[in-house]
């Protein structure tokens, strides 16, 4: 029996692919106006218009005030709003809506003005949220101190030392140095890490993912129709994707730690896909802090339980590795808007083009996962260049 | 001023009794499952037949971090909590201590009230050895 969905392995392409044209601080422009930007960027990366695009997908501001903006006269909309991986989302949800045709060309954005606030409806979990009545009355400071709560358990359980989960980040910076667009470059050790504030021991500010403006978006269509467009770049091609969740607050998760949601997501990505983790060239793993890679590549499979620590020890996700990750630098150090998931997508999409700056040799097949909330939803991509067909 | 909970129609008893100094952990009566956040149905098979069933009032500590910020009304340092209560289901919540750089994973905590106001906050504190 075939995998679920097998059938629209291939079936769709993203045909153009950008981030805004600045990225870090960019105190003129509001959010709306950076999905813009992107989405502009975007079309002009496969030389298409506004006109040409028939759905949006957004998160963070309504797909509807995209439209709008654009002049784009939809016939299909996705507001998804899972976090930061809602674009991985939105993806899998263009396959499903393309290939029964429901629409045509689905343009996805993104645009955040984490670090200005521009244009931003302040944040504070809602009173009445499950954050609001569960977490918030015992006084986190916010995701540093809610995202890494399992870490500890985790070092007890699989015995991470302090210095493995630093190592996070420093081979993250060693990605970031070849990415001129990477906010962070210079190289940082351990020590470094170790020396930097404690936010949440034993989370240091290291640990952490910067905090900045910017915007991606991605044009989608059938394959079909991308074989018939005079593109500049090579289409990408979907092989699968899965999405999965759970609650929105760290007491509810099944697991301090692992990701119920990358581990279902991940399975029904790579089953519809068809890849097997051997075959995969490159990586992307969300990392809002350092361990998210750690719980990442083991609920995908990548590795066995407990084995994470020591595998971004041995250099297998670093420059020269076997499993090259996070090649932009990641959320850590390239950039991290609020919600990180179409970076993610974008460096991978990079790859399998072949025009990253920190360029991987002969990647053919990509994995991007993204996470949001606290672990609360997950969504993965599996995508590939022709080859791959 | 720190902040309280507010309640929404399916977790308000379950709050109100903390407030009254008891903690409470739902369980469905049609399968017996405990669970935790408070809510009107049932996680595990649907049923809507809740109860609200007295905690023991002990756990373990999951895993914590030690805030060395905090919010407006908090004093850091302190260790913020997962705890496992002895009926299953988890909450998070401060664990009160000294020394919450000396905690450790699976320490045994009992249940404690933080007053706030009108209200009360539920959190832990370690529970020594022969009590
Ligand atoms: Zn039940």
């Amino acid at each position: 029996m075939s995998a679920r969905g097998a059938g629209l392995r291939g079936a769709i392409a993203i045909v153009g692919a950008a981030e805004s044209t600045d990225l870090g601080k960019i105190p003129d422009k509001s959010a709306l106006e950076l999905h813009v930007d992107a989405a502009l960027n975007a079309l002009a990366d496969c030389g298409l218009t506004p006109a040409d695009v028939d759905g949006v997908a957004s998160a963070g501001e309504l797909p509807n005030d995209v439209a709008d903006y654009l002049g784009i006269v939809p016939e299909y909309l996705d507001g998804t709003n899972v976090g930061g991986s809602s674009y991985m989302l939105h993806v899998r949800h263009a396959m499903a809506a393309i290939s029964a045709g429901l629409c045509e060309t689905v343009l996805v954005t993104h645009g955040e003005s984490g670090r200005s606030r521009i244009g931003m409806t302040p944040w504070a979990p809602a009173p009445q949220s499950f954050m609001g009545q569960l977490e918030v009355p015992h006084g986190p400071v916010g995701a540093p101190s809610l995202f890494p709560m399992g870490v500890r358990r985790y070092m007890a359980e699989y015995g991470m030392t302090r210095e493995q989960l630093a190592l996070v980040p420093v081979v993250q910076r060693q990605w970031a140095a070849m990415n001129p667009r990477a906010k962070l470059r210079d190289p940082i050790t351990v020590e470094d890490v170790f020396a930097s504030p404690v936010i949440a021991d034993p989370v240091h500010l290291l640990h952490c993912c910067l905090v900045t403006d910017g915007g991606g978006a991605l044009v989608l269509t059938s394959a079909e129709r991308a074989r018939s467009l005079d593109l500049p770049q090579p289409p990408v091609y979907v092989l699968g994707a899965g999405e999965s969740s759970e609650s929105s607050v760290v007491s509810g998760l099944e697991s301090l730690t692992s990701s119920r949601a990358i581990r279902i997501g991940g399975e029904r990505a790579l089953a519809q896909s068809g890849v097997a983790h051997a075959d995969v060239d490159h990586l992307m793993i969300y990392d809002a802090f350092a361990h998210v890679p750690v719980y990442g590549l083991e609920d995908l499979g990548f590795v066995g339980r407990g084995e994470a620590p020591a595998f971004i020890e041995d250099g297998h996700t670093a420059p020269g590795g076997s499993l090259p990750m996070n090649t932009n630098g990641g959320g850590l150090s390239y950039t991290h808007t609020g919600m990180y998931g179409m970076f993610a997508i974008q460096e991978s999409v990079r790859q399998v083009r072949g025009t990253a700056p920190a360029q991987v040799d002969g990647v053919d097949v990509s994995v991007c996962t993204g996470v949001g909330g606290m672990f609360m939803s997950s969504g993965t991509l599996v995508l590939g260049s022709a080859a791959t067909l | 001023m720190k902040p309280v909970p507010l309640p929404t129609p399916d977790t308000q008893e379950w709050f109100d009794r903390i407030d009254a100094g008891e903690l409470t952990v739902p369980r469905c009566t049609a399968c017996a499952s405990f669970f935790l956040h408070p809510r009107s149905s049932c996680p595990r098979c649907g049923a809507r037949a809740v109860e609200l069933i007295p905690a023991a009032g002990t756990g373990v500590l999951l895993s914590f971090v030690v805030n060395h910020r905090a919010p407006a009304g908090f004093e850091a340092p302190y260790a913020l909590g997962v705890v496992a209560l002895a009926e299953g289901p988890r909450l998070t919540g401060i664990v009160r201590t000294d020394a919450p750089d000396r905690l450790e994973v699976d320490a045994p905590v009992r249940v404690a009230f933080e007053e706030r106001g009108e209200r009360r906050v539920v959190c832990f504190e370690l529970k020594e050895a022969g009590r």
